[in-house]
């Protein structure tokens, strides 16, 4: 009874549908920005970066944060600002294309599986079930073992790795949708497939969708960097963070910066993504219920 | 006089809204109970009336807050005290009875560890001796094996009896006040006199005193001595139960009155086209269910062999209680669930059991419209787009046209054409229904069928539903299949009426007779169980046993 | 079917399931290993790979068998205990493992036993206080530790306790293994970040599930009785919440499998996960197949185990 008297009158004075539900608040503009802020750096970074990412400017290895070189140098003497800067292109640049075309697939099949059911369900959920079953970062070392690294192997990799995820999530959330009396409307209405799909449930899972999406790039991130740390991601002398970690984790001991501004990198993007999705608006997170 | 037992004064509470705003829903309300007495709090959806009762016992809900405003129980001050002292009177002064009692029992606990939990927390009586009153208070509610209930899980037991088991556990502790928060309003009719007629006695017995939080007057006042009715978190009108029923002196109890005593229908003059037209529906043998198949049959079989005709320009109600489906039958005929054996005529077209094989012509002619107006309307789309939709996917209307034909359907149920932009999360409850009901006229069909959409709709918002269904069936010749549990409802708008128990159909008579020519006892124990805005109903009903005992699911 | 055999029913479905995920595993790592790497008798020879070399090698390893029936042969050398030999170092890949497979199931031993307690007290005590400061700092603390990858919570641990309080030994193995204390600090690091990483899991799924049920009616209904919030929790929605809770220990142990390869890798703990990733960097593929086979076996049964908690503490399906 509460609830709905606070609905109607919530209703009341929200005249548009960009009403009060709709507000940030300050945690979540901090992780939004954030955000913006690497994926930005991952675009233009290369051509804001003070010295050439790749070629040694300092003769002293593992050197101190100074005015030429803001986050000091790494093991060889190149400037980790650049590095870093040039690395967000691949841990951000890898990690959205992955999630990209893993959410895609995973979506589209989900909604698909929920709306048809049946067979193709059946035997596409145990076999995306079955997939589950693999620790995700043990894939990627079999599948990068087998095939060696390159950016193109380790997408495909993380978007397997992280597609029946996906998939599980987006038929959830579309069988409770098909449930509803207004796509049985449509149905008894003699709307195709294609269009309960498009336009009535679609619509209906877009905003847990796109919360699950900011998660799974954390976790797919989170991956890519375990990988490169073992010396399985992107290659050198190319490196994304978690590689640049994993070049300078023998100054860690002398408390290099070199160790710990790329680790603070993939801290404050993860982190970030959280923050904003935690706090994004309830009209968008409630539409799973 | 004596003092009274409970006094509020002035007595505000504020809630906080999710986007953060604050409101006030209740809005200074002062009410007194006498010791014994029982107390009616009637309204609708947000008028307060559960936020009243659950702050007598110092509760509120997630949001709310009392802000002011005193409410005294005996001597002690409920608002002022702390949260220790008040726990202590949780049970033992004030105790509480819920609307769901199958929620409110944790299920992995026995049903007799719950009912004396309360003398256990307050340390009132020993175990045995507890259990012996528990077993007392089963006999005194009539419930079955009142010596052994007790040992069972609460899934173990029918609805009915956990509310009169969830009262001897608001009782145990000898409370002088119960809050009874709309306790039977979840059960069947023929369930509900047991429990109210429990309730009565086992209150009356103990002179009691106690708050009964209802939207149903005629249940209200089979129990009440005094009503107090809300609206909008504040009183609109306080007096003894046959004043209010009898000589109502505010404008909204008079309209709460007139929209529950229903308005007999009339049936529409047949224009004398053809001489015998053909009936819009014919239903013959039709049997449906759910579960994998098996040589042509699903495992649970819902719908045993019904058949029933609607003549053109007639309405069809179908009653019955929860699992005699009704529903069932609705879906059947509308291809949702598609029948395996019998068949369904429109318009002297034999209809395939599955929808999918229906063409869009015959799809048009029925159109269905569901109880929830909520899960009915896509929260997504625009009440233009739900409206158009149907114009665009029947008769392929686009642009202008289809723009002044949505305006024109929103004008038939009568909505402002402003509406159009509106999600349906910003409209009312009774606004949806209409938008529901616009979206079945726009395939212009010749039949709706219609599952219970009036009982989520609070009394007064419902009968101008009913009156827009008529006057709608005036200007369009439409013929209404129209389901429903609420007996006064079928009887307001339809012309004949089929009785349903377990799948079948037992008895199909006219709608304004069938209470006095009812033939089948099922039929008849129905519409005898149906509460009258009297106060001596419940005392002067007299059921046969017998005829309980074999079809009422207490 | 009768009501009460459903959860059995359900029990052998779930088996079923983890079963056919077992196999559809092996046939996963069998073939990404054996058969997308080219030739592997060309890799075997290196620069002596003359055409005759290669396809000598290939019948000798019998290469050139068709890949279902090797993957058949494989699959029974698996139930038998036959793992095949290392290409490496010609070892017996069962022998190779023995003592490694010892190290890291004490490594995962220790670790449930320090982070099983630790975790459901912390996530139980936040549900209980929600919303008061304890559960605020439980909260991003948790989420802290989730959002940033394992290998830095492994070199916070380095950096705080071995560099700056100088109390643990940084590396794990070629320590003093003499004394217990000595090899106490031995395991210290890599048990730490472990249970860190698990732990932060264990707490968010188990603080959800408690707080799930205290928000139910029947919870509300204790507190209308007079209940303490000590009494609603503890005797209301705690037995309640007993079922999710160990499908929240079992899952979250399956994060176990994957911190294990990171921290193996950091501490160079002689470990199963060790051994795999020299493996990778070596294509050892015998090896990779073997190793691979323990991780998904060990991260199948936990979650599979999770999934029957769930299934027979669902009080709809107890009787």
């Amino acid at each position: 009874m509460m609830a709905e008297y606070q609905t109607t009158t919530a209703a009341k004075d929200a005249p548009k549908p960009k009403g009060p539900g709709w507000s940030f608040n300050w945690v979540g503009r901090i992780g939004l920005a954030i955000m913006l802020f690497w994926g930005l750096v991952a675009f233009v970074g290369p051509w804001l970066a003070p010295h050439p990412p790749g070629e040694i400017v300092d003769w002293d290895y593992f050197g101190p944060v100074s005015g030429d070189y803001w986050m000091g140098t790494d093991y060889l003497g190149r400037d980790i600002f650049s590095r870093i800067l040039m690395g967000a292109r691949y841990t951000v640049g890898i990690a959205l294309a992955a999630v990209t075309l893993a959410c895609t697939l995973g979506v589209i099949l989900g909604m698909i599986a929920a709306v048809a059911g049946g067979w193709f369900d059946m035997v596409l959920s145990r076999l995306l079930d079955a997939f589950n079953g693999i620790p995700s970062l043990l894939f990627g070392l079999v599948v990068v073992a087998a095939v060696g690294s390159s950016i193109p192997v380790l997408i495909l990799t993380l978007t397997a790795i992280y597609m029946p995820g996906a998939y599980r999530f987006a038929r959830a959330l579309a069988v409770n949708v098909n449930t509803m009396d207004f796509v049985t409307v449509a149905r008894a209405r003699g709307e195709s497939t294609r269009y309960l799909i498009l336009q009535e449930i679609f619509p209906n899972i877009l905003g847990p969708v796109l919360a699950d999406l900011g998660l799974r790039f954390v976790f797919i991130v989170l991956v890519l960097s375990g990988l490169s740390f073992l010396g399985l991601g992107v290659q050198p002398p190319n490196a994304d963070w978690g590689g640049l970690v994993r070049e300078n984790i023998e100054g860690l001991s002398l408390g290099a910066p070199a160790v710990i501004f790329p680790s603070v990198a993939i801290a404050s993007l993860t982190i970030s993504v959280n923050m904003f999705i935690d706090n994004l608006p309830t009209k968008i997170r409630d539409r799973s219920e | 006089m004596t003092d009274p037992l409970v006094t509020v004064e002035k007595l505000r509470i504020g809630a906080t809204t999710d986007s953060g705003r604050k409101v006030e829903i209740i809005k200074g309300v002062d009410f007194e109970i006498a010791p014994g007495e029982i107390v009616a709090l009637i309204g609708e959806s947000g008028s307060g009336k559960t936020t009243i009762a659950l702050s007598l016992m110092g509760h509120t809900r997630t949001g709310c807050k009392i802000e002011g405003g005193t409410i005294r129980i005996g001597d002690c001050d409920m608002t002022a005290m702390s949260n220790r002292a008040r726990a202590a009177l949780r049970g033992t002064e004030v105790s509480y009875v819920p609307q769901s009692a199958a929620a409110a029992f944790n299920p992995s606990k026995r049903i007799m560890d719950q009912v004396i939990e309360i003398a256990a927390i307050h340390e009132l009586m020993p175990r045995a001796e507890a259990e012996k009153k528990a077993v007392e208070l089963f006999r005194a509610l009539a419930l079955p094996d009142a010596d052994t209930i007790g040992q069972r899980y609460p899934h173990q037991v029918s609805g009915g009896q956990l509310q009169r088991l969830s009262a001897a556990m608001a009782l145990i502790g000898d409370p002088k006040l119960v809050i009874f928060d709309e306790p039977t309003t979840a059960l069947d009719v023929t369930t509900q006199i047991e429990v109210l007629r429990a309730f009565k006695s086992v209150m009356r017995a103990g002179g009691i005193a106690g708050v009964y939080v209802s939207h149903d007057l005629a249940v209200v006042a089979q129990i009440a001595d005094r009503i107090i009715v809300l609206k909008g978190g504040e009183i609109q009108e306080v007096g003894g139960a046959e004043q209010i029923l009898n000589a109502p002196r505010d404008a909204y109890t008079k309209q709460l009155l007139a929209a529950f005593e229903p308005v007999p229908h009339q049936p529409e003059e047949q224009p004398a086209q053809s001489a015998k037209p053909k009936p819009v529906l014919e239903v013959f043998d039709l049997c449906a269910g759910y579960g994998a198949i098996r040589n042509g049959e699903p495992a649970a079989k819902i719908l045993k062999d019904v058949s029933f005709k609607i003549e053109r320009g007639r309405n069809l109600g179908v009653i019955g209680e929860s699992g005699s489906g009704k529903s069932t039958l609705a879906r059947a005929v509308a291809g949702i669930l598609p029948a395996y054996r019998g068949g369904v005529i429109v318009d002297g077209t034999e209809m395939k059991p599955d929808l999918k094989d229906r063409s869009k012509a015959e799809l048009r002619r029925m159109q269905m419209v569901f109880q929830l107006a909520d899960t009915a309307l896509n929260p997504a789309h625009s009440i233009g787009a739900i409206l158009a939709r149907p114009l665009t996917f029947y008769e392929g209307l686009r642009g202008k046209a289809r723009e002044a034909r949505v305006t024109e359907l929103l004008d038939m149920v009568h909505l402002p054409a402003s509406l159009r932009h509106r999600l349906p999360g910003e409209l009312s409850g009774g606004q949806k229904q209409r938008v529901n009901l616009a979206r079945a006229l726009a395939a212009k069909p010749e039949l709706i069928l219609c599952d219970e959409i009036t009982s989520a709709l609070d009394t007064v918002v419902a009968a101008a539903i009913l009156e827009l269904l008529k006057e709608l069936q005036s200007e369009l010749g439409l013929s209404y299949m129209f389901i429903s549990h609420d007996l006064s409802t079928v009887e307001a708008i339809c012309d004949d009426v089929l009785v349903m128990y377990k799948g079948e159909v037992v008895e199909a008579l006219p709608a304004a007779t069938m209470s006095s020519e009812a033939t089948h006892p099922y039929s008849r124990l129905l519409i005898s169980s149906v509460p009258k805005l009297d106060t001596g109903w419940l005392a002067g009903l007299e059921q046969d046993p017998e005829l309980v005992a074999q079809f009422a699911n207490r | 079917m009768p009501q009460s055999l459903l959860p059995w029913f359900l029990v052998i479905q779930r088996l079923g399931i983890a079963l056919l995920t077992l196999i559809i595993v092996s046939f996963a790592v069998f073939f990404a290993t054996e058969l997308l790497p080219g030739d592997v008798a060309e890799i075997l020879l290196g620069q002596a790979a003359t055409p005759e070399a290669v396809a000598g090698l290939r019948a000798a390893m019998g290469l050139d068998e068709p890949a279902l029936s090797r993957f058949i042969g494989w699959l029974a050398g698996l139930a038998s205990g036959d793992l095949g030999t290392s290409y490496v170092n010609k070892m017996e890949i069962v022998e190779l493992l023995s003592g490694r497979l010892r190290n890291s199931l004490q490594l995962a031993g220790v670790t449930t036993l320090v982070s099983v307690p630790i975790a459901l007290s912390l996530g139980i005590g936040a549900a209980m206080w929600r919303g008061s400061l304890f559960d605020r700092v439980v909260t991003v603390l948790t989420i802290s530790v989730i959002s940033v990858p394992e290998f830095m919570v492994a070199t916070l641990a380095v950096l705080i306790f071995a560099v700056w309080l100088d109390w643990l030994p940084a590396l794990s193995y070629g320590a003093d293994m003499s004394s217990l204390g000595t090899m106490l600090k031995a395991y210290a690091m890599p048990v730490i970040t472990l249970s860190f990483v698990v732990s932060a899991q264990m707490i968010r799924m188990t603080r959800a599930a408690v707080i799930e049920t205290i928000n139910t009616p029947y919870v509300e209904m204790a507190l209308l009785k007079g209940a303490s919030r000590k009494r609603m929790v503890l005797v209301h929605a705690l037995p309640n919440a007993l079922g999710p809770i160990a499908n929240a220990v079992a899952l979250s142990l399956s994060y176990l499998v994957g911190g294990v390869i990171i921290v193996e890798t950091i501490f160079n703990y002689p470990g199963v996960a060790k051994l795999m990733v020299d493996a990778v960097s070596t294509r050892d593929l015998p090896l990779i197949q073997s190793c691979a086979m323990i991780f998904c076996v060990s991260y199948l049964m936990l979650i599979t185990l999770a999934d029957l908690i769930a299934i027979l503490s669902n009080p709809r399906l107890r009787r």
